[in-house]
C-alpha cells in the first residue's frame, strides 16, 4: 500500500477538497444519517442509557487512574497464561517485533484482524519492508487495502465508498493479490459480501501468523477481547498457529465483571445493535484450541503523554465506537481523510494532538495543530459519548495549547496579531474612541456597498483581502460593523432618555 | 538502557504524579426483570434473522435432525459435532474422536454444525460457547456454513452482567448474536460473511 497520510496538509486545505466531492459528500451523508438512526434506536430502548454511560465512563477511568498497577496484573495474569508478553515505546518498536515474530516462523504473509493500534502504527508497510505480506480480512479494510486507499471512519473505514465503486476495486484488484473477483460480479451488498469471501477464505485457512489489536484487556485475568460482525476475527484468532496482538495501554480493564458496561455500550453506540453478531475472548494459550503461541505487544506511542494531560486525559476512555464520527456535522461533510489520521472525527481531533503533542514546527505539527479547530463545539459528539468523554471541553484546552506552544514564533500568526491589535485598542478608552469612529466610517461604506445580506437585512462583508483576514472571511460572512458605536449613542442620547420615543 | 517495559511504566507514574488514583464508583445498572425469560431470548435471537425453534426436551433429537434436513435437503451434507454432547446426531462426525481433531482444510468440507451452548442472554439474544464439552473447539463452530445451537432455558439469563458472573474468564468464549454480518457497503446490513451464515437455534423447554 503506498497510500499515507504523513505529509497532509492542515485541515481547513485537505477539507476544501472533500468538500467540492459531490460524490464523497452523497456517500457520506447517506452513510451518517442511516448510522445515526439505527443507534438512536437500540439507545432509545435502553432506559438506564445514561447510568451505563457513568458506569461506563467510570471502569476506564478506574484503570487509567491506576494504569501501571493494572498494566503489570495484565502483564502477570498473561504470563501465568503462557503468553509471551512485549512492550513497544512506539510506532517503530511495535512494528520491529510484529516482524520478528513473523520472521521467526518463516512466515511471508499474515492475516490481520481490523485493529485500529496496528493503523496507527503503520504496521502493514512495516511488514512489507521485511518482505512479509499483510493481508487486511474485515470487508471494509479489505476495500481500502484494494484500492490502495486510507481508511476515514473508525468503523467502517470505507465509508466515502459506494456499492458501485466498491465492485469496480473488487474487480480489478483481487486477482492480482489471490483468488479474483467473479467476472458477473454485481453491485449488491450481499454478493460484495460473497466475494470476499471467497477471496479471503484460502488465506484463513492457509495462515500460519495472524495479528490482532484487543477492544478490551482485562488485568485480572489476562482476558482479550475482540468485538466483530463478520467472523473475519474468528478466523484470525483461531486458525493460525501463532497470534499477535498489539494492544494500546489504555485498553486495559481492571477486572472481567468490568466488561459488562463497556459490552452493553459498544455495540448499541458502534453498529447500532443490541450486540454485535461475534465477540471473542481468549486467556492466554488454550491447549488444543487456537493458536498455540500467543503473543500481546502492549503499545504506548504517545498514550502516556495523553495521559499526563489532566483535561485531555479522558480521551484515553475512548472505546472507538466512532458515534463521535456519526454525530458530527463537519465529518458528516469533509469526511475522514482530511483529519489525515487514522483517528478522524471529533475523537480524532483531540486524540491526535494529545498523542502527538502540540506547537511543533513544520507542516505536521501545523497538521496536528490545526486539528482542535475542526470543530464547530455543538456539542453533539459529548452528548453521544458512550463513556463520556467531553470531547468539546478538550478541544477549547487543546486550541489554548496550541496557541501558548506559538508565543515564541519568530513570525506569529495573523490571529496573534489581531489579538495583540485588539488588546491595545481595548486598554484605553480613547484608542478605543479611534477604533469605534473608523469602524463606523467602514460600516457605512459595507452598508452602502456590501454584496452580502445577513438573514435580516443586516449587509456583510464577503471575502476580504490581506493576510489572517482572507483566511478568516474565507468561510465567514463578517457583519458590517453599525454606523454609531454604543458608547457615541450613550452620549448622544444621554443614556436613551434623550431619544425619541423613550418614556 | 531502561527497558520498553521500565520506561513506559516510568512515564506512567510521572504522568498520574499527584492524580488521585480511586476513580469515582458508579455500578451499571440491571434491567428491570422480563416476565417470560425464555420468549424474551427467542424473540431476540430471531430478530438478527436466525431460525429459532422451540421444543421440549424429548422432543430434542427429532427437532435437531429436522432442522438439518431443513438446512441440507438432500441428505447427502456432512455434519460435526463436538465430544460431549449430550444428545444423538445420527451420521455426525465426532471432532477429535480419533486423534488431534479435523484439520482447517477438512472442516471447510463439513457442511454443519451441531452443539450446545454455555449461557443465553435474553436482552441482546446473545449465545455464549465456552467451548467446553458438547461444544467444542472454537474452529468447528467457525468453518462449516450451517451452525445448529442448542440451548437449554435453564441457561438462559437476563443480561449481560449475567452472563459474565456465569462464566469463566479462563475460558476461550465465542459471544454469538445471530448469523455473521457486515454493514461495512453503505451500511446496509447484509448476513453471511466469513462465520457461519445459517444460525438455526434450538431452545429447549424447561422439562
Amino acid at each position: 500500500m503506498s497510500a499515507t497520510f504523513v505529509g497532509m496538509p492542515a485541515f481547513p486545505t485537505a477539507a476544501r477538497g472533500a468538500l467540492a466531492d459531490t460524490q464523497l459528500r452523497h456517500n457520506l451523508a447517506h452513510a451518517t444519517s442511516t448510522i445515526r438512526a439505527k443507534r438512536a434506536a437500540v439507545v432509545g430502548e435502553v432506559e438506564e442509557w445514561e447510568e451505563l454511560r457513568l458506569a461506563g465512563a467510570a471502569v476506564k477511568e478506574a484503570a487509567l487512574r491506576d494504569l501501571d498497577t493494572h498494566l503489570v496484573r495484565l502483564e502477570e495474569s498473561l504470563t501465568a497464561r503462557g503468553a509471551t508478553v512485549h512492550w513497544a515505546r512506539d510506532a517503530a518498536e511495535a512494528n520491529e517485533i510484529v516482524a520478528r515474530v513473523a520472521r521467526d516462523h518463516g512466515a511471508d504473509e499474515v492475516v490481520k484482524v481490523k485493529s485500529m493500534a496496528t493503523q496507527e502504527i503503520g504496521l502493514n508497510e512495516a511488514l512489507a519492508e521485511h518482505g512479509i505480506a499483510a493481508w487486511e480480512t474485515d470487508l471494509a479494510e479489505l476495500i481500502v487495502q484494494l484500492g490502495d486507499d486510507l481508511p476515514s471512519h473508525i468503523l467502517v473505514p470505507a465509508i466515502h465508498r459506494n456499492r458501485a465503486e466498491v465492485r469496480e476495486i473488487f474487480l480489478r484488484a483481487m486477482g492480482d493479490v489471490g483468488r479474483p473477483a467473479p467476472a458477473d460480479l454485481t453491485d449488491e451488498p450481499a454478493v460484495l459480501a460473497g466475494a470476499a469471501r471467497e477471496h479471503l477464505r484460502e488465506k484463513f485457512l492457509r495462515a500460519k501468523v495472524a495479528v490482532s489489536g484487543a477492544n478490551f484487556a482485562v488485568a485480572e485475568t489476562g482476558t482479550l477481547v475482540v468485538v466483530e460482525s463478520e467472523g473475519n476475527g474468528r478466523m484470525c484468532l483461531t486458525l493460525p498457529e501463532v497470534l499477535v496482538s498489539v494492544v494500546g495501554i489504555e485498553k486495559v480493564v481492571p477486572t472481567f465483571a468490568d466488561l459488562d458496561p463497556l459490552l452493553r455500550l459498544l455495540p448499541r453506540s458502534s453498529t447500532g445493535e443490541r450486540m454485535n453478531p461475534y465477540t471473542s475472548t481468549w486467556t492466554g494459550v488454550t491447549p488444543g484450541d487456537g493458536p498455540q503461541e500467543v503473543h500481546v505487544v502492549l503499545l504506548d506511542n504517545g498514550r502516556t503523554r495523553a495521559l499526563a494531560d489532566d483535561v485531555g486525559r479522558q480521551a484515553l476512555r475512548c472505546i472507538r465506537c466512532s458515534a463521535c464520527l456519526n454525530a458530527c456535522p463537519v465529518y458528516e461533510r469533509t469526511g475522514g481523510h482530511a483529519y489525515g489520521s487514522v483517528y478522524p472525527g471529533p475523537i480524532g481531533a483531540i486524540l491526535n494532538p494529545l498523542m502527538k503533542g502540540t506547537g511543533r514546527p513544520g507542516i505536521e505539527g501545523e497538521q496536528t495543530d490545526s486539528l482542535p479547530y475542526a470543530s464547530s463545539l455543538c456539542g453533539a459528539c459529548f452528548e453521544v459519548c458512550p463513556v463520556r468523554i467531553d470531547i468539546p471541553e478538550v478541544l477549547v484546552h487543546l486550541r489554548s495549547k496550541v496557541v501558548d506552544g506559538h508565543r515564541g514564533d519568530t513570525v506569529p500568526k495573523a490571529e496573534a496579531v489581531a489579538m495583540k491589535a485588539a488588546a491595545w485598542s481595548f486598554g484605553d478608552s480613547r484608542r478605543l474612541g479611534w477604533v469605534e469612529k473608523a469602524s463606523g466610517v467602514a460600516g457605512r461604506v459595507l452598508t452602502r456597498f456590501g454584496r452580502t445580506t445577513l438573514p435580516g437585512g443586516r449587509s456583510a462583508a464577503g471575502r476580504i483581502a490581506g493576510p489572517g483576514a482572507s483566511a478568516w472571511t474565507g468561510a465567514r460572512d463578517l457583519p458590517a460593523p453599525p454606523a454609531e458605536s454604543f458608547r457615541a449613542w450613550w452620549r448622544r442620547t444621554d443614556g436613551g432618555r434623550g431619544e425619541e420615543g423613550s418614556s | 538502557m531502561t527497558s520498553a517495559r521500565d520506561e513506559i511504566l516510568g512515564r506512567v507514574r510521572s504522568a498520574l504524579a499527584g492524580v488521585d488514583r480511586t476513580a469515582p464508583e458508579a455500578s451499571a445498572p440491571r434491567i428491570a426483570p422480563v416476565p417470560d425469560l425464555v420468549g424474551h431470548f427467542a424473540d431476540r435471537v430471531e430478530h438478527y434473522r436466525a431460525v429459532v425453534e422451540r421444543c421440549t426436551p424429548a422432543d430434542l433429537e427429532a427437532t435437531v435432525a429436522a432442522a438439518l434436513a431443513r438446512h441440507l435437503p438432500d441428505g447427502s451434507g456432512r455434519v460435526v459435532v463436538p465430544a460431549g454432547l449430550s444428545f444423538e446426531v445420527p451420521g455426525a462426525v465426532v471432532d477429535g474422536a480419533d486423534g488431534p481433531g479435523l484439520s482447517a482444510l477438512e472442516l471447510d468440507a463439513v457442511d454443519a454444525v451441531v452443539t450446545e451452548a454455555a449461557v443465553g442472554v435474553a436482552e441482546t439474544g446473545t449465545i455464549v460457547l465456552d467451548h467446553g464439552p458438547g461444544q467444542g473447539r472454537r474452529a468447528i463452530t467457525l468453518v462449516p456454513d450451517r451452525h445448529v445451537c442448542v440451548v437449554r432455558a435453564e441457561q438462559v439469563v437476563p443480561d449481560v452482567p449475567d452472563a459474565l458472573e456465569r462464566l469463566d474468564a479462563a475460558r476461550p468464549m465465542t459471544w454469538i448474536s445471530g448469523p455473521s454480518a457486515t454493514s461495512d457497503i453503505e451500511l446496509d446490513r447484509v448476513e453471511g460473511v466469513h462465520g457461519p451464515r445459517t444460525l438455526h437455534v434450538v431452545v429447549v423447554d424447561h422439562a
